[in-house]
């Protein structure tokens, strides 16, 4: 064909004969406009449906009965103190999968250790087990019928429908989220740069810090964003370990159970607002994140080609 | 151990440590991941099983096998499987529209794909049921025609649609994204119209893939309990999914009957990734 033979410099001048080739040649492996707009239609049809619609009706349902009604249940006691309550247990769930997911990927792909698909696998699981089966787990090992329930009551600790037990179920369910970002990102950058850094003298904190830590920063906080949407959005586990105190150990999405039982659909709604909005925020995130994210690892992936001769 | 040996060749790997590696940080971090995996996640998922055991094998199957069991096991494979299906459809749907094609607002209909990942299932619950309500938006255009849609398992279906859709979209996207444009080239010039390039030569090699998002979006739906429990409705024995059923075990503290039911989802969904796993291999070596 004589599109490969023109030089890349004549490539700003086609002439007009090869450019009409080239119109059919990307015709006959597309589709017609018809179709292609009727395979459009369906597609943005189908999104619009199964998720445009739910998020507008969370807003439109929360400002039903106007802005102050809104803005009144948004200022309800037990409300505020349910958000508080997901925002500690997010601000503890999360730094603690962080230092995991580093950890991890770290002891996997810098250490090498034998038995790393085991690892992996353990990692990923809680992603793969029922957020009520995760829920019954902790029930199992702390309720008044499980393991250490008798030697908890006898030392007077309640573990079972407190904080604890829901910051416990809470890292359960995201516990994967930041590692499974961090460990293919940091199998492929491999470890001569940190090997280098070692030889050069730098401590292992200082090796961290300047050489793992830029390098896997946005793959990071990508984990993060995710871990964090779902530690704050989390319902069936930790509905089955809070015990649905209301005031005491109920989360927002508790909260909103609470609120919908009750019939009460405007704060119920309000509620889900904020979840709505966090939701938006994390899509938001994640869409600018993964374009520097994919960036890092493309660029990782060419600079690695070119080294190989 | 000589520099020129490679890394992984059988005398060093029988020789050297467990850990293989200069780099500091490494015996600390992996006994600190051991931990916490120890603590989090292989100590709570094993008191299942030793419930299980100690429940003997009779006191297994009556709490696993009630009448009331087998109807939520028959509505969660039912629903999840449909819900998995139209996802299959839908979603390779649209990832070849978000792949192939340009139109205005394509990245923000990008972006709303993850939308069941960072909406709060109880969010979602809850929009749902007053979406699919009699009375709802989309409910009330149904409604004259006889039709409910909450608080029945098409209501259940809808839910566990709705949560499974990204899986399916970003399990293909990818590899759509990276199909060399040439075979479909080839197969034009070779007389194939559009539909049967599709078929023979473009489905196949996305087969894994689909295979891959169907069974997580059916393994995600088969354990789904926030965005259910509001539009099923809980009837037992009629809308009663099996994750609702371990709950209303759990409330009224029946926690071995819980246990039983938990563990037979846990190998249902167990048995249903393993063999997407073996369909997909297989599938993998068909296109290859």
């Amino acid at each position: 064909m004589s599109t490969t033979i023109a030089p890349p410099a004549a490539r700003h001048g086609i002439p007009p004969g090869l450019r009409a080739a080239r119109r059919t040649a990307t015709a006959a492996t597309g589709e017609s406009a018809i179709a292609r707009w009727i395979l459009i239609g369906i597609a943005l049809a189908y999104l619009f449906l199964f998720l445009g619609l739910p998020l507008f009706v969370v807003f439109e349902e929360a400002l039903k009965k106007g802005v102050g009604a809104y803005f009144t249940a948004l200022r309800d006691a037990e409300l505020l103190h349910a958000l508080r309550l997901t925002l500690l247990v997010a601000g503890i769930a999360v730094p603690l999968n962080v230092v995991f997911g580093i950890s991890a990927a770290w002891a996997i792909t810098k250490g090498k250790v034998r038995g790393h698909a085991l690892l992996v696998a353990l990692a990923d699981l809680p992603l793969a087990v029922s957020p009520v089966i995760a829920g019954l787990t902790f029930m199992l090992l702390f309720g008044m019928q499980g393991w250490f329930g008798p030697w908890l009551r006898a030392h007077d600790i309640q573990i079972a429908f407190t904080v604890t037990a829901v910051v416990l179920a809470t890292i359960f369910v995201t516990l994967p989220f930041v590692a499974r970002e961090l460990i293919p990102l940091m199998e492929e950058q491999g470890v001569t740069e940190e090997e280098a850094a070692v030889t050069l003298g730098a401590s292992g904190w200082q090796m961290f810090r300047r050489v793992t830590l830029p390098n896997i920063r946005w793959g990071l906080l990508y984990g993060v964003v995710l871990c964090n949407a779902r530690a704050m959005g989390e319902f069936g586990a930790v509905s089955v370990v809070s015990g649905r105190i209301r005031g005491q150990t109920t989360t927002l999405p508790l909260h909103i159970e609470i609120l919908y039982n009750e019939y009460d659909f405007t704060a119920a709604f309000a509620a889900s607002s904020l979840l709505a909005m966090l939701a938006v925020v994390t899509l938001a995130a994640k869409h600018l994140l993964e374009r520097s994210h994919h960036a890092a690892r493309a660029r990782l992936i060419q600079e690695q080609q070119e080294k190989q001769p | 151990m000589t520099p020129a040996l490679p890394r992984r060749s059988a005398t060093s790997a029988r020789t050297t440590p467990r850990v293989r590696s200069v780099l500091p940080g490494v015996r600390l971090t992996l006994g600190f991941t051991l931990a916490y995996l120890l603590f989090l996640v292989i100590i709570p998922l094993s008191t299942l099983f030793v419930r299980t055991a100690r429940l003997g094998w009779s006191g297994f199957l009556e709490a696993a096998t009630s009448p009331r069991a087998i109807a939520a096991y028959k509505l969660s494979v039912g629903t999840s499987v449909t819900a998995a299906v139209v996802n299959g459809v839908f979603g390779l749907l649209v990832a070849w529209v978000l792949t192939r094609y340009r139109f205005t607002g394509k990245s923000i209909a990008d972006a709303l794909v993850d939308l069941p990942f960072a909406l709060p299932t109880a969010v979602a619950g809850v929009a749902l049921t007053t979406l699919y309500a009699q009375n709802g938006l989309i409910g009330a255009l149904f409604a004259p025609h006889g039709i409910k849609i909450a608080f029945t398992p098409l209501g259940i279906t809808v839910a566990l649609t709705f949560i499974g859709l990204p899986f399916v979209v970003r399990s293909v996207q990818p590899v759509l994204e990276t199909l060399p444009k040439e075979i479909e080239e080839v197969a034009a010039t070779l007389g194939a119209d559009r539909w049967q390039t599709f078929r023979r030569v473009i489905l196949p090699a996305l087969t894994p893939a689909l295979v891959a998002g169907v069974s997580l979006s059916f393994a995600r739906a088969i354990g789904e309990y926030g965005s259910v429990v509001f539009i099923s409705g809980n009837m037992p024995g009629r809308t009663e999914i099996a994750p609702l059923l371990i709950m209303s075990k759990l409330e009224q503290y029946d926690y071995s009957g819980a246990t039983a039911i938990a563990v037979v989802m846990l190998l249902l969904s167990a048995v249903i990734l393993i063999s997407a796993g073996l369909v997909q291999r297989r599938a993998a070596r068909r296109a290859a």
